[in-house]
């Protein structure tokens, strides 16, 4: 075994490695970034080595660098995680050049998996099933029909030049064939200069399973199957073992014949099968093709871990130190169910836009495992993936397991960054997910449903202005009046929305909340504060920002009166010389679309040149001084329209 | 010196005490609330309409939030001037910003456009007087038309007239006493004054206006047509004439930026006393209700009120064997240091003797006084006189006058003669005087001037050889009973601003505990006594 490994990478995977390796007596290296000097991975780890700007390509793409951090710290092994390095042959090779091991795939591997096209035809000679299509030259109608009825109805014409759906048919019965063959044709000569096309067998409920395997070289195994149906864009959301609905003899099938596609490799390490099953029937074992294999620990790797008690990171260690591998097929065992959610920092509303942010507060339920790579007051940067957390949980039942996701993710508290919390949690109580009804189509057909933002009660608006009032702990006279309480507004912002909560303080431990046109009664009692009859939820406060963590939580930021500064004369319409002096320049003419702070003239006045700029964006109505013209204190020189209300 | 009660909550008694209680403080909270909504509906309606806040809200958003507001004559004008200017016009109070106590007067433009009525001018006074004494930096929310005219006599001309606001801004300002005026409606007048005078002043644009003269009297005067925002609105003031400071965008812009002015006062509090933690009373203050009899003429023990009053109920009394009728000792209310001087009966010398003693104790040691009046004057008849009873008063007025700590006097019962004045009444400048509903305060009781006036009548019937019926003596003395009734009345009283406000029983500890944190903002000045006649 090895004394000493460095991590090639950072956050949740970096810190995962750095586990694993620990439990087992060896000594750790990180690498980090000047981004993620301060990062959890670099405290973690036992030892680590800066490597460059916080770009990817100036520092975790540095396979020199990186090669050269080992072997400068004394590491005889390189764990390159996901991502970054971890699929890049010339790596491996460089790797190996300088003396060390790549605990990974060999290069060649890599590259043999690396080519998709390429890759499929070898995975057709080791017999492993493979999408049913026709990519040859003969664009003969009648030869692509007959190759049609040989793949199988429903199918898919394509443009070979093809892309945006253009030129792209589906096909359901032979006696449509012709027609839609014809048309297809015509807009793709009329797109692209170029009628040729291809046909493929059409998977029309499409369904993403994947199987884990594992060599060590010589033999392989499978740790079963993952279902990472759940995606967005081809990004994984949810992901879950067993596959709902796999039977023994699917399963037995899909194993094997992942095994085979690892064996024809040689495969050592960790490794992923991925393919595309046709569920329009159910899962059958004669309706599931190769996609392509992932020649790396997938970031959905825990949910295998879950079913089967292996740690895929120990193996790894271990076979890439050069032991067998550790369990024989029959002695790997599935137990229950797992599920893994991946907890972003991203706005969902906004598209699912990457967001950044300081995570002011974070708080994880002991009940889930929590893969994460940040701390409360680490940094989301917009360097890397804005992934905060991998929430995985454990079950003997699929819906026990499911339940529990549900309940993790909303005892999860994460502050200063939106989240995907509330799309997660949508998805957990969607009723065709918990009925094991997945496919790939799933989130877009139900998006508007899932990402619906959910407004909060009153009660919680009623909370939000009461802490945002600083008054979740009254002082002893807090609300003190002699007969008429007094009461105080606070406005919030929540989303594009603004808030008035008006609140009357009655004693320390009672108040009335005006808000959205309800009235919330306060009380703060042995267990503190009920909004109504509802308890206060957990909640996080930094600087003007409250985040509530009631499910995915609610950020409401508290506006501060002063935000809005008088604009007063600033905003006046004529610009006059501030002191007696000589018009040197007008830069504008009347008519002239000016922007605040555009030059408009300058005045030369007590041996000083004066820049006379626009306070507010508008119109130059009309230019009232020329250049040379000596003027006193006040003059007009530029007048701007009347600003539009 | 855990105080032990001896009420029983559960008594007939109690609950007769507590409902007749009930009864005098709804018809105060009544008085209180009406005061409170200003000018009615249809002026708060206007005012709303204009986008101004309504004068209680512009308090509340001035104030921290959650702020406890100890105000100062939330009845006067009660059932003065026709009812015309509830709470006379003006909002006074103690309310924190930033933490710090502060003293806001808030005008309430609702009532005869926030003009100045005799009441109002007092109680105006009266705020920068307890802002003097207690070192509070003010904040005047300005909203006002300046004196009213109908009442000029008694607004203009005198010492303490209108002018005696702006001379109290200016003395206030020289002792390092902040100074801040926010212009949220018109400063006609004399009102232009208040910001003009103030260390710092801001007004809101397009709404607040500050002139000597407006329009119509520029107009009258010299013939030039302008309108109230050319001839003195924020734009001018803030850019041309330099009369206010800062532009506020609106009412909740301009009560932000008197925050921020404040948090850059730099003060500190002086270090005057030593306080503890905060400890609540054994016994429920609520019970002080059930406790004190409804009847001024039943006497109880003042020790039932103390119980409910300080800290953990306990109470170091001074001298309890001597002068009986008189209690004194230190206690500690909501963590701070008081010597509590409570009236257990009618005073005799030795009671007299007693008080003097303890008062020079407390100014010794810088320890703030309160004064629990339940008084119905010094003892009376030969033995007294002769033994010198009003020579031993004088000691215990001495003191009480001369005494540089601070006076909190709450009127829990009756508030007779000279009673009043050996107990720190109004002519001794406490720094506050606090009435409960039940309380009355007069010359002297009802029953005993009409006595006086019927026997001097009788006397006179009597030597003429006429004679005087029961009846006639009954009916004679009627209307003086009514007099003193209704003029004794707290209601009467804190129309005229003779206390601070009347307040509810229940309230007495929150209230003196308030009272001591606001005139802790001064520094306790050692004492130096008048002579006292030995």
């Amino acid at each position: 075994m090895f004394n000493k490994i460095l991590i090639a990478n950072r956050g949740e995977i970096a810190c995962r490695v750095i586990e694993s390796a620990r439990s087992m007596g060896v000594r750790t290296v990180a690498v980090y970034s000047d981004a993620d000097a301060g990062a959890k991975h670099v405290q973690m780890a036992d030892d680590s080595v800066h490597i460059g700007g916080s770009a990817p390509s100036d520092s975790y793409l540095r396979g020199d660098v990186i090669i050269e951090a080992a072997r400068a710290s004394g590491a005889q092994a390189i764990h390159p995680g996901y991502g970054f390095l971890s699929e890049n042959p010339d790596f491996v090779d460089a790797v190996e050049a300088a003396g060390l091991t790549f605990i990974g795939p060999s290069a060649q591997a890599i590259r043999a998996m690396g080519l998709k096209d390429a890759a499929k035809k070898l995975m057709e000679e080791a017999g492993v099933p493979v999408v049913p299509g026709y990519h040859g030259d003969n664009q003969d109608p009648e030869h692509l029909a007959g190759a049609a009825d040989t793949i199988g109805y429903p199918v898919l014409i394509k443009a070979v030049a093809g892309g945006g759906g253009k030129g792209m048919r589906k096909v359901a019965r032979p006696e449509e064939f012709a027609a839609a063959l014809d048309s297809a044709r015509s807009e793709a000569r009329t797109a692209f200069g170029n009628d040729a096309v291809l046909i493929e067998k059409l998977v029309e409920t499409p369904r993403h399973i994947e199987v884990q395997v594992f060599g060590d070289g010589e033999d392989a195994v499978h740790l079963f199957e993952r279902d990472c149906s759940l995606q967005r864009r081809h990004q994984k959301v949810i992901e879950e073992a067993p596959a709902p609905g796999m039977t023994a003899q699917m399963r037995a099938a899909m194993g094997e014949a992942a095994v085979r596609a690892a064996k024809a490799i040689g495969y050592k390490g960790a490794g992923t099968i991925e393919f595309i099953v046709d569920a329009s029937d159910g899962l059958r074992p004669d309706r599931f093709w190769f996609m392509e294999m992932n020649t790396r620990l997938q970031v959905e790797h825990p949910v295998s871990e879950a079913i089967t008690g292996i740690d895929l990171v120990q193996w790894q260690l271990r076979v890439a130190a050069g032991e067998p591998l550790p369990l024989t097929q029959d002695e790997i065992t599935l137990t229950g169910h797992a599920f893994e959610a991946r907890l972003y920092a991203e706005d969902v509303p906004k598209g699912f836009l990457p967001a950044t942010g300081k995570l002011t507060h974070l708080e994880f339920p002991a009940q889930a495992r929590i893969d994460s790579g940040v701390r409360a007051g680490d940094v989301i940067s917009p360097f890397y993936d804005p992934m905060i957390a991998k929430v995985i949980t454990h079950g003997p039942t699929r819906a026990i397991a499911l339940a529990r996701l549900t309940r993790a993710l909303e005892d999860c508290e994460v502050a200063g960054s939106v989240t995907n919390l509330a799309f997660l949690g949508a998805l957990t109580r969607h009723v065709g997910f918990a009925a094991g009804n997945v496919d790939t189509g799933l989130i877009e057909r139900d998006l508007e449903d899932l990402i619906r933002a959910e407004a909060p009660t009153p009660q919680l608006l009623a909370q939000a202005g009461l802490a945002a009032a600083g008054l979740m702990e009254g002082g002893a006279l807090s609300g003190f009046t002699l007969w008429s309480p007094l009461a105080r507004s606070v406005t919030l912002r929540l989303g594009e929305e603004e808030l008035t909560c008006v609140i009357h303080m009655q004693a320390p431990d009672r108040a009335m909340i005006e808000v959205d046109g309800e009235q919330v009664v306060a009380l703060r009692g042995a267990e503190g504060w009920r909004f109504d009859v509802a308890l206060a939820v957990p909640m996080a406060q930094s600087g003007a920002e409250i985040t509530l963590f009631d499910g995915p939580g609610h950020v409401f930021s508290v506006i501060d009166p002063l935000d809005r500064e008088a604009e007063g004369a600033a905003a006046g319409n004529l610009i006059q010389a501030p002191m007696p002096g000589l018009v040197k320049a007008v830069f504008v003419a009347a008519g002239d679309q000016v922007e605040a702070g555009r030059k408009l003239a300058v005045l030369e006045a007590m041996k000083m040149e004066h820049t006379l700029i626009a306070a507010r964006d508008g119109v130059v109505a009309e230019v009232l001084a020329v250049a040379g013209a000596q003027v006193e204190a006040g003059a007009p020189l530029v007048r701007l329209e009347e600003e539009e209300e | 010196m855990k105080l032990t009660s001896k009420i029983i909550p559960s008594s007939e008694e109690f609950q007769a005490n507590r409902d007749a209680h009930l009864e005098a403080l709804e018809r105060v909270r009544e008085a209180a609330l009406t005061a409170a909504e200003g000018g009615g509906e249809k002026s708060r309606a206007r005012h709303l309409s204009r986008g101004k806040m309504l004068p209680r809200e512009r308090v509340a958003n001035l104030l921290d939030p959650g702020s406890p507001f100890l105000e100062i004559g939330a009845t006067a004008a009660h059932d003065m001037y026709g009812n015309a200017a509830p709470c006379a016009g003006v909002i006074a109070g103690i309310g924190r910003v930033h933490g710090q106590d502060v003293m806001v007067v808030c005008n309430d433009a609702t009532v005869k456009g926030g003009t100045y009525f005799p009441m109002t001018v007092k109680k105006h006074l009266r705020a920068q007087e307890i802002a003097a004494e207690c070192a509070l930096p003010c904040v005047y929310l300005v909203d006002s038309g300046g004196a009213n005219l109908p009442q000029q006599d008694e607004v203009f001309p005198d010492r303490d007239h209108f002018g005696r606001i702006f001379y109290n801004q200016a003395n206030m300002s020289a002792r390092g006493i902040p100074q801040i005026a926010v212009v949220m409606g018109s400063c006609t007048a004399g009102g232009a004054y208040v910001p003009a005078m103030s260390d710092v002043t801001i007004i809101v644009k397009e709404q607040g206006t500050i002139f000597l003269a407006g329009p119509p009297l520029v107009k009258a005067a010299t013939g030039e047509v302008v309108s109230a925002e050319d001839l003195g609105g924020g734009d001018v003031h803030t850019r041309l004439s330099g009369v206010a400071d800062y532009l506020a965008e609106d009412d909740a812009h301009a009560l932000a930026l008197a925050r921020r002015a404040i948090s850059h006062l730099n003060r500190a509090k002086p270090a005057t006393v030593q306080w503890q933690s905060p400890e609540a009373p054994a016994y429920d203050p609520d019970e002080i209700l059930g406790a004190v009899p409804a009847d001024l003429r039943t006497p109880y023990d003042i020790r039932e009120v103390i119980a409910r009053v300080v800290d953990g109920s306990r109470f170091d009394e001074f001298k309890p064997r001597f002068g009986e009728t008189i209690v004194t000792g230190f206690a500690h209310v909501m963590g701070c240091p008081v010597g509590i001087v409570g009236n257990n009966g009618v005073l005799l010398s030795e009671a007299a003797q007693k008080v003097a003693h303890f008062v020079e104790l407390c100014s010794q040691r810088h320890i703030p006084l309160v004064f629990l009046q339940n008084i119905t004057g010094f003892m009376v008849g030969r033995k007294y006189e002769n033994e010198g009873i009003a020579r031993h008063g004088a000691k215990m007025v001495t003191a009480v006058a001369t005494t540089n700590v601070p006076k909190i006097t709450m009127l829990v019962g009756g508030s007779f003669g000279a009673g009043n004045y050996g107990m720190s009444g109004r002519a001794y400048q406490p720094r506050f005087l606090w009435s409960w509903p039940n309380s009355r305060i007069s010359v002297m009781g009802g029953e005993q001037a009409a006595g006086v006036l019927a026997t001097v009548k009788r006397d006179g019937i009597e030597r003429a050889g006429g004679s005087w019926s029961a009846e006639e003596e009954a009916e004679f003395k009627r209307p003086t009973l009514e007099m003193f009734e209704r003029q004794s009345h707290p209601l009467y009283a804190s129309a005229r601003l003779w206390d601070d406000g009347v307040v509810d029983p229940r309230k007495t500890r929150d209230v003196l505990a308030l009272s001591l944190t606001a005139a802790l903002n001064a520094p306790i000045e050692d004492t130096r006594f008048g002579v006292f006649r030995m």
